[in-house]
């Protein structure tokens, strides 16, 4: 019979189906962070219950970590104290935790994949929506709530229902200076923030095979943004390029048995899918979001909307609030906003080729007067590193970005790093609501090269048309 | 778990589409590590003005004629966005045992079964009616019968909701999803013994 990847990893980690209540499946990876953890080691002491399986259980701290001075104690006492139940919670229940100055912490959906963590054919959760992310290498991983936690660290199963299926087939190919981030945000702005609920969605085509895995993980971190419970890509030469000689791949297991095993999780070819969408990816565009939602968004080319081009009450109301939020007026050439602030980094593209896309295009540039300030963070430790190697913190420095320390950042603003009431902010991350990256901040959305090139050019350009100085 | 069986009470109005968590609680509460006293942070930068202490009196909810209201009616994907499951502690501190909308968020709706919150979904032209009726009748109240599926307005009129049958098992006996699958350890246990862990 064939069968797709979800499918086939549903039907390997299904422990047991009873009459009366959801199916039980097996959890083959469990990554913790500070924020959503809490709760649930207390819930297990209070039960008198155990972790499981500390073993397949992984810990780091990102959300709350600042990303200046790493050296010195957390200024922010609760901040601090999240950070240190994470690490005594760790150590009293036998768990690996990859701390704040261990030089393999970063942001938890960058450390699973570099760490060869995450592998084809795996279950992955995490108390993290973002944790979709690692459905690029063929994983089925999902965000829970801090009960699910619970659930996983007591039994490392989980309580499903199986999704339906969605293929979204990319045809043609990506017109060259848009990349995977201006792809799953046009993905997003015709499909909507709901789209994909109720499915898991499996991204498919000649464009998705070339894209490289950082690309992928871009791509499968926004599904979330379409409201699916997970995205999934069949796993493929690239992802055995990527995976090969990482630290946490099993060594029990001959590298060829381990790469055969991989690649048969892909899906089988005329496997069928509850629905389809085709995306023709030669219409795409660079992409800027306008409002408070990931689907308000628009090509470079385009303008805001205008209210009376709005035909039902309720979307007009909300792009009306989303206006006044973003301080914009209608019709305005996505061209001409400018703006104050430059976040490049996140889960969605705090990863070294994001941050060497961003290096080619600001490199032998300054960043614009109006720039108020320019900040890149990178992913994780070894991001950082590989990016110092490769010399590319001297072309940031040169242009006159901050180049900082790992963690999420500005991404959800949890530490000192946020923008002030009514900035604008050309951002990579991946959430565009009102206040997340401050109270009265205005994000928009953004791939890295669009970030670099705004922070030069103090407003959002076409990147297709920009001046690279090789 | 607390139980839900039927809950007649008070509803209160969220006119907004793809209401998000960082909406519902805002990133700064989500520091503490404990799962209650999150009732005055519920919708923190809508609900006060920028002093984060006094009432907006703009936003709808902050009416006298909504204190004390048990029931949340508001649009589609509520809850979408972040997975904190402070979002669902912090509604049912404020009081909310059910909320009503045409849709929610895949995490979210999930969170509300582990929080005793049951999360209905009507019909948007039924939402659309609703609005109104609240907005023109003080101490507009419904009824909510998980057992039978329905909910009742104040002229009697029944509207049936569907939920899955398990999710309403879970709600009317409040159970304890980990007790549910402790009682079956012995096929984790096996299921281990044959299943490739790769470590």
């Amino acid at each position: 019979m064939v069968k797709s990847i979800y499918e086939k990893i549903w039907d390997a980690h299904l422990v047991y189906e009873p009459e009366d209540q959801d199916p039980i499946i097996y959890i083959d990876r469990h990554y913790v962070h500070e924020v959503t953890s809490p709760q649930a080691f207390e819930g297990l002491r209070i039960a008198g219950r155990k972790v499981r399986r500390p073993d397949l259980t992984f810990a780091t701290m990102d959300h709350n970590i600042p990303t200046t001075n790493r050296d010195k104690p957390i200024a922010d006492p609760m901040s601090a104290l999240q950070v240190e139940t994470l690490k005594k919670n760790c150590k009293e229940f036998g768990i690996e935790c990859f701390d704040m100055h261990d030089p393999r912490n970063g942001i938890v959906h960058v450390v699973g994949p570099e760490l060869g963590l995450t592998q084809p054919g795996m279950t992955i959760v995490c108390g993290d929506s973002h944790t979709s992310t690692h459905g690029a290498f063929g994983a089925l991983a999902f965000g829970i709530g801090t009960s699910e936690v619970e659930h996983v660290l007591a039994t490392q199963t989980l309580l499903q229902r199986k999704s339906k299926t969605m293929e979204i087939r990319i045809e043609g190919e990506l017109p060259l200076g848009v990349t995977a981030k201006d792809l799953i945000m046009h993905i997003i702005g015709k499909i909507g923030t709901d789209g994909g609920t109720g499915y898991v969605i499996e991204y498919t085509g000649e464009v998705v095979r070339k894209l490289s895995m950082e690309g992928r993980m871009t791509l499968c971190n926004m599904t979330i943004e379409a409201g699916a419970r997970a995205g999934l890509i069949s796993p493929d030469e690239t992802t055995v390029k990527y995976l090969k000689g990482r630290p946490y791949i099993s060594k029990n297991i001959s590298e060829e048995e381990l790469i055969q095993l991989w690649l048969s999780w892909a899906s089988d070819p005329g496997c069928s899918y509850d629905k389809t969408v085709v995306i023709d990816a030669r219409e795409v565009e660079p992409q800027v979001t306008w409002g408070t939602s990931p689907e308000m968004v628009s090509p470079i080319s385009g303008r805001v909307p205008v209210l009376s081009e709005i035909q039902d009450t309720n979307r007009k109301n909300a792009v009306e609030k989303a206006l006044k939020y973003m301080g914009l007026e209608e019709g305005t050439p996505i061209e001409a906003i400018e703006v104050d602030k430059i976040f490049i980094g996140s889960c969605t593209n705090g990863r070294i080729e994001d941050l060497r896309e961003v290096a080619k295009v600001v490199k032998g540039y300054k960043i614009s007067k109006r720039i108020k300030q320019a900040i890149i963070v990178p992913g994780s430790m070894l991001v950082k590193k590989q990016a110092e190697q490769e010399g590319l913190h001297s072309i940031f420095i040169n242009a006159g970005f901050e180049w900082r320390e790992p963690g999420c950042s500005m991404c959800l603003a949890m530490n000192d790093d946020r923008l002030n009431p009514g900035e604008r902010c050309a951002s990579t991350s991946n959430r565009n609501f009102e206040g997340r990256q401050g109270k009265g901040g205005r994000t928009h959305l953004v791939s890295p090269a669009m970030a670099g090139a705004c922070a030069i050019m103090g407003h959002f350009v076409d990147i297709r048309k920009w001046k690279f100085n090789d | 778990m607390e139980k839900f069986t039927v809950l007649k009470g008070i509803v209160a109005p969220l006119d907004a589409r793809n209401v998000d968590t960082d909406q519902i609680v805002p990133k700064q509460f989500l520091k503490r590590i404990q799962r209650t006293g999150y009732e005055d942070v519920l919708f923190y930068d809508w609900r006060y003005l920028d002093d984060g202490k006094t009432p907006n009196p703009q936003f709808e909810m902050n009416a006298e004629r909504y204190k004390g209201a048990t029931i949340l009616l508001t649009r589609d994907n509520f809850g979408c966005g972040s997975s904190r499951e402070h979002a669902p502690w912090a509604l049912k501190d404020y009081g909310f045992r059910c909320i009503v909308a045409i849709s929610f968020a895949d995490i979210f709706y999930n969170n509300c079964f582990n929080n005793g919150i049951l999360p209905v979904t009507l019909a948007p032209e039924t939402i659309e009616q609703l609005f109104h009726e609240v907005r023109t009748h003080e101490n507009y109240m419904l009824e909510v019968d998980l057992v039978n599926q329905k909910v009742t307005k104040p002229n009697g009129e029944k509207i049936h909701f569907d939920i899955h049958s398990f999710l309403k098992e879970r709600l009317l006996n409040g159970w304890d999803q980990i007790g549910l699958t402790l009682r079956y350890e012995d096929l984790i246990d096996k299921f281990e013994k044959r299943h490739p862990l790769r470590l």
